[in-house]
């Protein structure tokens, strides 16, 4: 039977009844930005579920699009991050590793995080096996710690696509935070078969793929959205933590006519004193190890739909 | 649960660079920087497309941006696509010819069969005709056969060649679609730049089996239809995209060699009343900055070779 509701949290409202998050030297908001980096094939196997591309191979015009990100975007959206002082979370498809191994390293170097978007962002999870997805998970742990040295942590499925084990499978591997749900503004934990795993904010809202591509906005205004997303969490994170998520994509931020505004909410946000610019893994690590079991303690079983 | 066939945990190009063979793995900061005539920082680039969309269209493989959408005969958007060469051309030739500007026609090649003197009108203004395919209903995918792609672009140049006294040298696909051949033929054909691929703000080699062609960065974002009317912006918002694209490609040039501001526009899109005075509004400020070539593609494509 397939799901009604994937169970992967119980009730825990955004009230009072929800215990107090502090961050490191009282920050209110933990900040942290996502980039993804991807590689999107020309001519990918066709997933049933899926076509990686809108029009018929090739899709010149939507695969050049998005390897302007690599060629172009990705290192003017460097520069921005290096002025404003923000280290990355590379949501990374990992056989970035060996087409473009030149951007791992600029991101390497500036101590930034990279945690798994998948292989490619052109290969969908939907419709594998259990031990398909293993290997996919596996894929990126060994690619990941190759590469970069790093222990993979964080798992943002590629091009957001799931079995119904994805979940548990992420956790049993040993990765302990998950970017894919999107139904709170701070951590919180997931139950999985085994191991532990939270999932930390991280906002199809501020997305720039879902400003730009759906809701189509203009990139001043997306700067304007990025600073009042910013402002009310600032204030709320002064009674309990909040997290906030800038996830980007090269290919979308790294045009010129979008960079000058969103470096201005950039600066504008890391100006304020009590914001922890923060890694995912820094976010899971401090809230499994300080809020974890207070959070599952207060939280209630969902009731029974009819 | 059986699980997916095995090809999808095989990755037969996970390697070096990219995925296919047409261009190398380049990354733009890093590359030689160019130099332009007079050591100007930006290259002005405008490509203002000249189209015909039958009222017929049968759409194959899809509709290209700008399509007839309603049930046949779609009077409204075939006669609001035709404004573009009635009307809005003939706003933007006044604009240009003011501010000096020279530009490069994309004409599709029934545009130059049916109205000669629009072509003609371009050249006399020093503009470039580039080919734009024969019409906005023959597009080029995989699966035309090789010889009707062949033709369709052998028909095109003769039409824009029986109008045209100069050269054309560019070339940019309908819906900037092509099938697995269309570099191919294209170079086969004599032409020497393409504008599809919107993967870098400078040319780049590209490989064909006729010999390499240069890609030339032609931008779908900075563009009247994708701001105005497929993200449904307004007029201000387009004067800020170009201002803002263009400040950050003249600062960048300050270290990293000249830039090239590519705009592309669609007469029926931008020529409209309300609408063309945004264009000039950001095309003065452009050119109130010290250090812009604006340009000609082919002339541009020169300057960038010499330099290589």
């Amino acid at each position: 039977m397939p799901w009604r509701d994937p169970g992967y949290y119980d009730w825990l409202p955004y009230n009072e009844t929800r215990p107090r998050i502090t961050w490191p030297n009282g920050a209110r908001v933990a900040f942290w930005v996502a980039p993804n980096i991807e590689f999107y094939e020309l001519d990918p196997p066709r997933n049933p579920a899926r076509a990686a591309w809108a029009r018929p191979h090739p899709d010149v015009l939507a695969y050049s699009y998005r390897d302007y990100g690599n060629r172009v975007g990705f290192w003017r959206m460097l520069e921005v991050m290096d002025r404003c002082g923000v280290r990355g979370s590379v949501s990374l498809n990992v056989a970035m590793c060996e087409h473009h191994p030149e951007i791992i390293e600029e991101c390497a170097k500036r101590g930034w995080e990279f945690y798994s978007h998948g292989t490619y962002n052109t290969r969908y999870l939907f419709g594998m096996s259990e031990e398909q997805e293993r290997e996919v998970i596996r894929d990126s742990i060994e690619t990941i710690r190759k590469h970069t040295g790093q222990k993979l942590d964080g798992w943002l499925a590629p091009a957001l696509t799931y079995t119904e084990r994805t979940l548990d499978l992420v956790a049993e591997m040993g990765l302990t935070y998950v970017c894919d749900l999107f139904h709170d503004d701070q951590p919180s934990p997931v139950k999985t078969r085994t191991g532990t795993l939270v999932s930390i904010p991280y906002s199809l809202e501020m997305n720039d793929t879902i400003a730009y591509n759906v809701n189509q906005v203009g990139p001043r205004a997306y700067g304007e959205i990025l600073r009042r997303q910013f402002d009310r969490l600032y204030e709320e994170g002064a009674e309990s933590g909040t997290v906030m998520c800038i996830p980007l994509h090269p290919y979308l931020i790294g045009w010129p006519y979008r960079l000058k505004a969103f470096e201005e909410a950039l600066r504008y946000i890391t100006s304020h004193d009590k914001v922890w610019l923060a890694t995912g893994r820094e976010i899971a690590q401090h809230f499994i190890a300080h809020h974890l079991e207070a959070f599952k303690a207060a939280s209630v079983p969902v009731g029974e739909a009819p | 649960m059986s699980g997916l066939p095995e090809e999808h945990l095989r990755y037969p190009f996970r390697r070096y660079g990219m995925d296919h063979d047409r261009y190398d793995w380049s990354i733009l900061p890093r590359r030689k920087p160019v130099r332009w005539p007079a050591d100007a920082r930006v290259a002005l680039w405008i490509t203002v497309s000249l189209q015909w969309f039958p009222i017929d269209m049968k759409g194959k493989p899809f509709k290209p941006p700008g399509a007839m959408q309603t049930a046949y005969p779609d009077l409204r958007h075939y006669t609001l696509r035709d404004y573009g060469n009635r009307v809005g051309i003939w706003r933007i030739f006044r604009l240009f010819d003011g501010l000096g500007i020279r530009a490069s026609a994309a004409v599709n090649g029934a545009v130059a069969a049916r109205h000669p003197s629009l072509v003609q009108a371009c050249e006399q203004r020093g503009w470039e005709i580039i080919a734009h395919g024969q019409d906005m209903d023959h597009l080029h995918y995989e699966g035309l056969p090789v010889e009707q792609e062949r033709a369709q672009i052998a028909t095109t140049l003769a039409c824009l060649r029986r109008a045209a006294k100069g050269p054309i040298r560019g070339w940019l696909s309908p819906a900037k679609s092509q099938s697995g051949a269309t570099l191919d033929l294209i170079a086969e054909a004599g032409l020497e730049y393409c504008c599809d691929w919107v993967n870098d703000d400078m040319p780049y080699p590209m490989r064909t089996k006729a010999g390499p062609i240069t890609a030339m960065p032609h931008p779908s974002d900075i563009e009247d239809y994708f701001i105005l009317v497929q993200n449904h912006l307004s007029e201000d918002d387009f004067t800020h995209a170009l201002t803002d694209h263009f400040d950050l490609l003249w600062e960048e040039a300050a270290t990293q060699g000249g830039r090239i501001m590519a705009i592309s526009l669609h007469p029926w899109v931008i020529g409209q009343p309300y609408r063309i005075s945004t264009l000039e509004k950001a095309l003065r400020h452009i050119l109130s900055r010290r250090g812009v070539w604006a340009a000609t593609g082919a002339e541009i494509l020169d300057a960038w070779k010499a330099g290589q």
